[in-house]
């Protein structure tokens, strides 16, 4: 599914058609063999060198302002490891991801209990190059692979009472040694932002799996809201009745609301977020004025029409 | 062995060293009229040392920068680290008085001044990588930008005393300012404060080297005050009043 939308990303920030069209053709040749999470990354190995000879293509054609996959991968908030974006690649590495299940429980009608590749079987992946904005003012544009949570969150049939959707991160303390927050990590939506069609679980990122230290192997991309909210190696969601208490909610209430949607007329407590850094970008070269709803709003707007953003911040 | 002849040994090995097969020193040929000892010698006393040690940070910036070696968001590391270098320099600079009171060698002031021109120096570089390297003086945005940071006005306080200390830091101004030379360059201690508070307030999580700051800062200005409280207790038991006090 493609969301058509009128305020599109700039062309000059979309992968070229040409190269979506092979990635797709790729990610559906995984699809169809899709078996076990081990046996698609074997795909993903085998397809190799189809995956190069893409790159190269990506790299040279001057339309794409994707950032480059190299600065994605080694600068990534991850505090369950470290509070350092570069250290962060190396420690993830011990995150134990296979294999994986997922929970789907809480308010609804027919709660899972699935397999990663189980849950993968039933849904189909594909391309997103969405924005990625941080609270800390620094933004990516990154080209996702996933599937919209609507799609997963059809198959346990809410319940009418379900209100907001509550995800856990996994916590494995022999591989993550970082205090401060409380763990595991915990992030929430409320249902309609949930099965928004731009709200995704995602997989893979450049056309290959997830690296460790991005959310392998399962996170969630809002890309309205500040990158924080996009929580990481998911392995539960809950339909709830009432809002969860999120982790930097709890952890600085009056800095990191629940809705943490991207505002530059709502400034952080202690910094602006007026502009934001563009990762990738040279010396000297201006900040990227900030949107608000980091530019979606034409999809995203009519959820909140009637409230005050700089309450519900 | 007195200092000046461990110069002279530095000095003289340094040049045999890089000497070629005629025993002249290399460079010798090419600038035959400088006298290579005297430099030498002249690089080796502790000023100039200091000053060279000083300047290695900003040397390894500028490799790091060449070499691509800032990670991923080379604009923000860059600002990071000039902005650390200050607060470095800052705390060299208030550990001077303390180490002169204790120990009682004489002429720490000079280093003093040298330490805290370094301060202002790598706090210039700070704010010129944000205005012109970050914000690329794009001045709508950096207006908002420091109204709605508050963290940013603290550094903004700082610089603002760090800027009129180095300005009035020659000698003939600190002449002709007399007593309130003294009061001037007391507000680095409050400066010093708005520095750890312009640190502590950009972060979301670390606190592990603002902490470490924090502790080292809070030491250095609670030897001030143990002094001046000591100082004060002396004046009132054995001086008769009236007499101005030195506290410094």
């Amino acid at each position: 599914m493609r969301i058509i939308t009128k305020k599109e990303i700039p062309d000059s920030e979309i992968t070229d058609p040409q190269i979506l069209h092979q990635r797709r053709k790729l990610i559906k040749a995984i699809l169809a063999s899709t078996v076990a999470w081990s046996s698609l990354s074997s795909k993903f190995a085998a397809s190799e060198t189809d995956w190069k000879n893409l790159s190269d293509a990506l790299t040279g054609s001057d339309k794409l302002n994707v950032t480059p996959n190299d600065l994605v991968k080694n600068y990534t908030n991850y505090y369950e490891f470290t509070f350092n974006k570069e250290d962060s690649t190396r420690l993830a590495q011990n995150l134990q991801i296979d294999p994986w299940s997922v929970e789907i429980i809480g308010e609804v009608e027919k709660p899972l209990n699935l397999h990663l590749e189980e849950l993968l079987s039933q849904q189909s992946l594909q391309e997103y190059v969405y924005r990625l904005r941080c609270v800390e003012g620094w933004s990516m544009v990154v080209p996702w692979v996933g599937f919209p949570l609507a799609g997963l969150l059809k198959r346990v049939k809410p319940l009418s009472t379900a209100k907001f959707v509550k995800f856990t991160s996994v916590h494995q303390s022999d591989a993550m040694h970082n205090g401060m927050l409380q763990w595991p990590y915990v992030e929430g939506l409320r249902v309609d932002e949930a099965v928004h069609p731009l709200t995704l679980l995602a997989v893979g990122m450049y056309g290959d799996k997830l690296p460790k230290q991005n959310g392998a192997p399962l996170r969630l991309v809002v890309p309205w809201k500040y990158g924080f909210k996009s929580i990481k190696a998911i392995v539960k969601i809950e339909l709830l009745k009432t809002a969860p208490i999120t982790t930097w909610n709890l952890y600085a209430p009056n800095e990191y609301g629940f809705y943490a949607n991207v505002n530059p007329a709502v400034p952080h407590p202690r910094w602006s977020q007026i502009s934001e850094r563009r990762i990738g970008s040279r010396f000297f070269t201006p900040r990227k004025a900030t949107e608000l709803f980091n530019g979606y709003g034409e999809q995203v707007a009519s959820m909140y029409s009637d409230m005050d953003l700089v309450y519900f911040f | 062995m007195t200092c000046q002849t461990a110069k002279e040994i530095l000095a003289k090995s340094f040049l045999r060293f890089f000497s070629g097969s005629d025993g002249q020193f290399v460079l010798a040929a090419h600038w035959p009229n400088t006298d290579w000892q005297a430099l030498i010698e002249k690089f080796l006393e502790l000023r100039n040392l200091c000053i060279t040690a000083s300047l290695i940070p900003l040397f390894w910036i500028f490799v790091d920068i060449v070499f691509d070696n800032l990670g991923a968001n080379p604009i923000q590391a860059l600002h990071i680290r000039l902005g650390d270098w200050s607060l470095r320099f800052l705390c060299i600079t208030l550990t001077i008085t303390p180490i002169q009171k204790i120990t009682r060698w004489p002429g720490m002031a000079t280093y003093r001044q040298l330490f805290g021109l370094f301060c202002f120096f790598y706090a210039t570089l700070h704010l010129l990588a944000y205005l012109t390297i970050d914000q690329a003086l794009v001045w709508p945005i950096i207006v908002t930008d420091i109204m709605e940071s508050t963290y940013i006005w603290f550094g903004v306080m700082a610089y603002i005393v760090i800027f009129l200390l180095a300005i009035t830091s020659p000698k003939a101004a600190k002449k002709k300012m007399g007593k309130s030379w003294k009061k001037l360059h007391r507000f680095i201690y409050p400066a010093s404060v708005a520095v750890i508070i312009h640190y502590f307030w950009q972060l979301k999580g670390n606190l592990l080297q603002p902490v470490f700051y924090t502790m080292l800062v809070l030491l250095l200005l609670a030897f001030r005050a143990a002094n001046w409280y000591k100082d004060r207790q002396l004046s009132r038991l054995m001086i008769p009043k009236g007499r101005p006090m030195d506290d410094e």
